[in-house]
């Protein structure tokens, strides 16, 4: 039992981290960035890369990896979102843009890096269990949820008492009058972008390590996972990104442990559709009337 | 008739993906996104593909009526509750609902699981897809300008405003999303006799991203539109694979790195499509 709850808080952490990015971003714009998945992709190849080819040591190598993908969320605001903003159905052809990006970047992993799964060189992580009261948990485990645990504190911290963060909260709230006030819309968009895409990089390369396993159609089932956590937080909140990333990550690992494996993945669409159907704003959502 | 010959798989495909951006468009026409396609395609081929290998006196048009009939009457009930939904979420609970299609197929052991079925005998002909290409766009063709037409326009454009004016918007949509599963139904049918194999790995979610890049590129303002994108699309990295291949590309990345570009392009600088091309030079 609490084997079963540490592993689902260790799986939870890593869909929170990457939901909160999916959700930083639908919360500013009102468009759902489907590339998210692409960049948590390659960023866990980044860290591949800079890990086997030019040796660096991981602590040098995950930061350099996130702010690669940091890079790539700049990219993929000026060239899939930025063209379009002002346009009427901005939050369809917004998603679609996104769409066309991550297939973009899918194909040139696929390119580099061929269909197969690559893995870490051993030993990357030194293998190391720690007991805890009656369940066991590798090092690489702990650190995992530690590190999601400061960064979606970082990102709370931010939003909550720094300049930026109190833009980025405008700007959500409302672009124009945001704009009345004298804030660069476009470079807090911009920012925003850098933002949720350092955090679905770093979730990319957390993922990459706890599996030991990457492909370049890694990100699409945690595209849907994040879909999820995102639809049962609330579209558009933080706090709700994180309670619900940790919460589908135990509903899930107590499925696998009560109806076997082949449940895990309709876990989360039996939880995106009931909560679609039954509460469409989800768990700390603003009731928007424009959506539901 | 050589050339013939050795493109028919490719011409074949042609009408296949014209079906499926079809049935995309169905449901894009009055302004709903709706991603769950993969999955009824999944459904109606899964349904021919045991019919004819279980009963093998049934003819080809019976197990294509059944194959566009099961989808839709599926459709029914999850459009019913889904359709209220608009915009992103209709989109998220669709991908929703075509991943839990394959996981369906993927745990059902009755069709060998993932290995999916193999050896069904080939009862498409290029005559048969085209027919019911045909067949579809005369449907999609005849709405334009009728009563249903004008109103499917008027929720796409407003779909509050349409409700005052006394449209039945849930009717509407749901018909169009029922078309539009019964439409994936048979494509899933026709493509499941010309391949001898169903597999659920097919209809995965990037099978319905192919189905809307195909829609949107070729543009959704006519219904003609997503047909000459599933051309377009389908044949483009044909014609051009050889000089991908001296660039040193694979043809699996080189075909999707095109797909992802050319909408990308469209989307930002030709937002309605390959269509509105033709257009302005009529207007010239």
């Amino acid at each position: 039992m609490g084997q079963q709850a540490l592993n689902g808080v260790f799986v939870g952490s890593i869909y929170a981290l990457f939901a909160v990015g999916y959700t930083l971003v639908f919360g500013v714009l009102d468009i759902l960035n489907l590339a998210h998945q692409a960049v948590f992709m390659l960023a866990a190849f980044a860290a591949l890369l800079l890990v086997a080819d030019a040796h660096l040591p991981l602590w040098a190598a995950m930061p350099l990896a996130v702010l690669f993908a940091g890079l790539l969320g700049i990219l993929l605001e000026r060239l899939a979102f930025r063209p379009l903003r002002g346009r009427a159905d901005s939050n369809i052809s917004g998603l679609i843009s996104s769409l066309a990006m991550g297939t973009v970047f899918e194909a040139i992993a696929l390119q580099i890096f061929g269909p197969d799964t690559s893995r870490f060189p051993h030993g990357t992580f030194p293998d190391r269990l720690i007991r805890i009261g009656g369940a066991s948990a590798s090092l690489l485990q702990l650190c995992i949820i530690a590190i999601s645990v400061v960064l979606m504190a970082l990102l709370t911290l931010l939003l909550a008492r720094t300049r930026l963060g109190r833009q980025i909260r405008a700007v959500a709230e409302s672009p124009r009058a945001a704009r009345i006030l004298g804030v660069n819309v476009d470079r807090v968009i911009a920012a925003a972008f850098f933002i949720s895409s350092s955090l679905g990089g770093a979730a990319g390369v957390l993922f990459a390590l706890a599996f030991n396993s990457i492909s370049p159609d890694v990100g699409r089932s945690v595209e849907l996972k994040g879909l999820a956590v995102i639809i049962l937080g609330g579209m558009g909140s933080i706090p709700g990104a994180v309670i619900a990333g940790f919460a589908l990550g135990l509903i899930e690992v107590f499925t696998v442990a009560g109806f076997g494996s082949s449940y895990r993945d309709a876990v989360s669409f039996a939880v995106l559709f009931v909560v679609l159907l039954a509460r469409p704003r989800g768990l700390l959502g603003q009731a928007a009337a424009r959506e539901a | 008739m050589d050339l013939f010959l050795a493109y028919q798989s490719l011409i074949a495909f042609v009408g296949i993906n014209g079906l499926l951006a079809l049935s995309v468009y169905a449901t894009l026409c009055c302004g709903q996104l709706s991603l769950a396609n993969a999955g009824f395609m999944a459904i109606g081929a899964y349904t021919g593909a045991l019919i004819t290998q279980h009963a093998r006196g049934v003819p080809f048009v019976a197990v294509l009526a059944a194959s566009a009939l099961l989808p839709a009457i599926i459709a029914v009930p999850l459009g019913l509750p889904v359709l209220r939904l608009r915009g992103v979420f209709l989109a998220i609970a669709t991908i929703g609902f075509g991943e839990m299609v394959r996981l369906f197929f993927v745990n059902w052991d009755y069709t060998n699981g993932a290995l999916g079925l193999v050896a069904i005998p080939q009862r498409t002909h290029l005559w048969t897809i085209f027919l019911a290409l045909a067949g579809a766009l005369y449907l999609l063709g005849r709405l334009r300008g009728s009563r249903a037409g004008y109103a499917l326009e008027a929720i796409r454009e407003d779909e509050t405003a349409a409700r005052t004016m006394g449209i039945d918007t849930t009717a509407h949509k749901l018909a169009m999303f029922v078309l539009g599963a019964a439409i994936a139904g048979v494509a899933g049918a026709l493509e499941a006799h010309l391949t001898f194999m169903v597999a659920p790995s097919g209809y995965g979610f990037g099978r319905v991203v192919d189905m809307l890049v195909q829609a949107v590129v070729g543009g959704t303002a006519a219904f003609f539109g997503p047909v000459i994108g599933a051309a377009f699309l389908t044949v483009l990295p044909e014609v051009l694979r050889e000089a991908g291949a001296r660039l040193g590309f694979a043809p699996g990345p080189f075909r999707l790195f095109l797909n992802g570009a050319i909408l990308l392009v469209v989307i930002l600088f030709l937002p309605n499509g390959l269509v509105s091309l033709l257009r302005r030079r009529r207007a010239a």
